[in-house]
């Protein structure tokens, strides 16, 4: 089975089935993980805001401009920050890591 | 130069059959389905605009699953639901939060808003989504307690910014709306926002850039790390920025981070809450309280579904029942729309 490691914000971490062609937002909350994800989805907020461990973040495609947008509206943003909501889960992730960023 | 928003109103004491909480889709449309039962609706909404979420978070968006509308977009389906509910001629209070609900000796509620707007009525509906929506504050330890003082997320009065070292922290509309309407009053001005792409309008932003390059106003690519300051005032904040950490002297702190939403002061209401939810009954969508209803994203029940074709289907059921508190002498008989020519009075079609 295909793995997501998520890294909560206490430190622990927890490693999760990937369910390939979810959002990585989706497999988080589904999984019962502390993600607010307000807009459900739609990249209309910033609430699902996840560092990607950086030999992870090559493989993704990079945030376009709408991502960008909300991304300004988090706190702590950072290089490899993501929306995760925006990820789109496939084999090639298999073993993902992932931390949640600060909520606010 | 931008406009600086209006500012909020107190629109006296009201008495009316119904207030919903929440000028969302949901609250839209139970001001239809109270219409046609003959029920006048107040609306009370935190925003400046009506619509809710599909208006604040998604206007462009597409949605598919409004039966009978194929595709609309958040912004077409709110301005569809706003003319539904024209003929009952809603009142839509903008701007202000429900606060402080009461029960009076005669069995109605009070309802009174932060801008001070007062209801008095049988029946309070709660259409409240996800919460009200609020800035979204800065999350670093000990900042609430320069909050109000030197900082600030909103502006209440331009006078109060006249002569400060001012921060602006963002790269939207309010950002640079307000940075163009305060950088002739205050003693500097500096703009920070993490990247330099600004999403606000792009002729903002050009009025922007060129208060920069007459040196009218400072513009530092990074984010805020850390305020520091004593009794509520701030005497310098600390940046990242590519080049490191900075520290950056100003007195006053404006960041506009959004929006987010929250529960607010529903939340101490005595509400059956479930995870942040309203406990409902299904049958008229009334809470653990007689006259107060719950209805669309903010409730729950077994099997409830955060759709807002199912929004519509409770706010349905719940005027039914809301009915029997504002007429309790009159009896229900049920209609169509189709055929009624009590209902085509109403809707004015008549």
């Amino acid at each position: 089975m295909a793995k997501v490691f998520v890294t909560d914000r206490e430190g622990e971490q927890h490693e999760l089935e990937g369910e390939i062609g979810w959002s990585l937002m989706e497999i988080i909350r589904e999984n019962n993980l502390p993600i607010e994800a307000a807009c459900g989805g739609c990249c209309a907020c910033a609430t699902c805001h996840v560092y990607v461990e950086p030999e992870w973040l090559a493989k993704l495609k990079a945030p376009d401009d709408d991502e960008n947008m909300m991304l300004d509206e988090a706190f702590e943003v950072q290089d490899n920050s993501r929306l995760s909501c925006q990820i789109k889960y496939t084999a090639e992730l298999d073993g993902i890591k992932v931390t949640l960023a600060p909520e606010f | 130069m931008a406009d600086p928003p209006k500012l909020p109103t107190n629109d006296g004491t009201i008495e009316t059959d119904m207030v919903i909480i929440g000028a969302g889709p949901v609250g839209l449309f139970a001001v239809f389905e109270a219409g046609l039962l003959g029920l006048k609706c107040h609306l009370v909404d935190n925003l400046d605009k009506i619509g809710g979420q599909c208006a604040e978070l998604y206007p462009e968006k597409p949605i598919f699953d409004i039966p009978a509308l194929p595709r609309c977009t958040g912004q077409e389906l709110i301005d569809r639901l706003v003319e539904q509910a024209a003929p009952f001629n809603p009142v839509y209070h903008l701007e202000q939060q429900a606060e402080r609900l009461t029960r009076q000796d005669d069995g109605r509620w009070q309802l009174v808003t932060s801008t001070g707007t007062t209801f008095i009525t049988p029946n309070i509906v709660i259409a409240a989504g996800a919460g009200s929506f609020v800035p979204r504050r800065i999350p670093l330890p000990g900042a609430e307690a320069y909050e109000d003082k030197s900082l600030f997320y909103a502006v209440r009065r331009m006078a109060d910014f006249e002569g400060k070292h001012l921060l602006i922290a963002g790269g939207g509309d309010s950002a640079l709306d307000w940075l163009l309407n305060l950088q002739p009053l205050a003693a500097s001005v500096t703009l920070l926002h993490r990247r330099d792409e600004f999403r606000a309008a792009p002729d903002s932003v050009a009025q922007m850039r060129e208060l920069v390059g007459a040196g009218k106003c400072e513009l530092i690519i990074g984010q805020i790390a850390g305020i520091e300051g004593r009794d509520g005032a701030i005497t310098s904040v600390k940046l990242k920025t590519k080049d490191g950490e900075i520290d950056h002297p100003c007195d006053t702190v404006l960041a506009f981070f959004g929006l987010k939403m929250e529960l607010g002061p529903i939340a101490d209401w005595g509400l059956d809450l479930e995870r942040n939810l309203i406990e409902v009954e299904t049958e008229s969508f009334e809470t653990n309280q007689p006259g107060l209803f719950a209805i669309g994203d903010i409730i729950t029940y077994p099997g409830k579904l955060k759709l807002i074709l199912s929004g519509f289907h409770e706010g349905a059921l719940m005027c039914q029942k809301a009915f029997k508190y504002a007429r309790p002498e009159e009896r229900l008989v049920f209609r169509y729309t189709t055929s009624s020519s009590d209902l085509h009075k109403k809707l004015g079609v008549a």
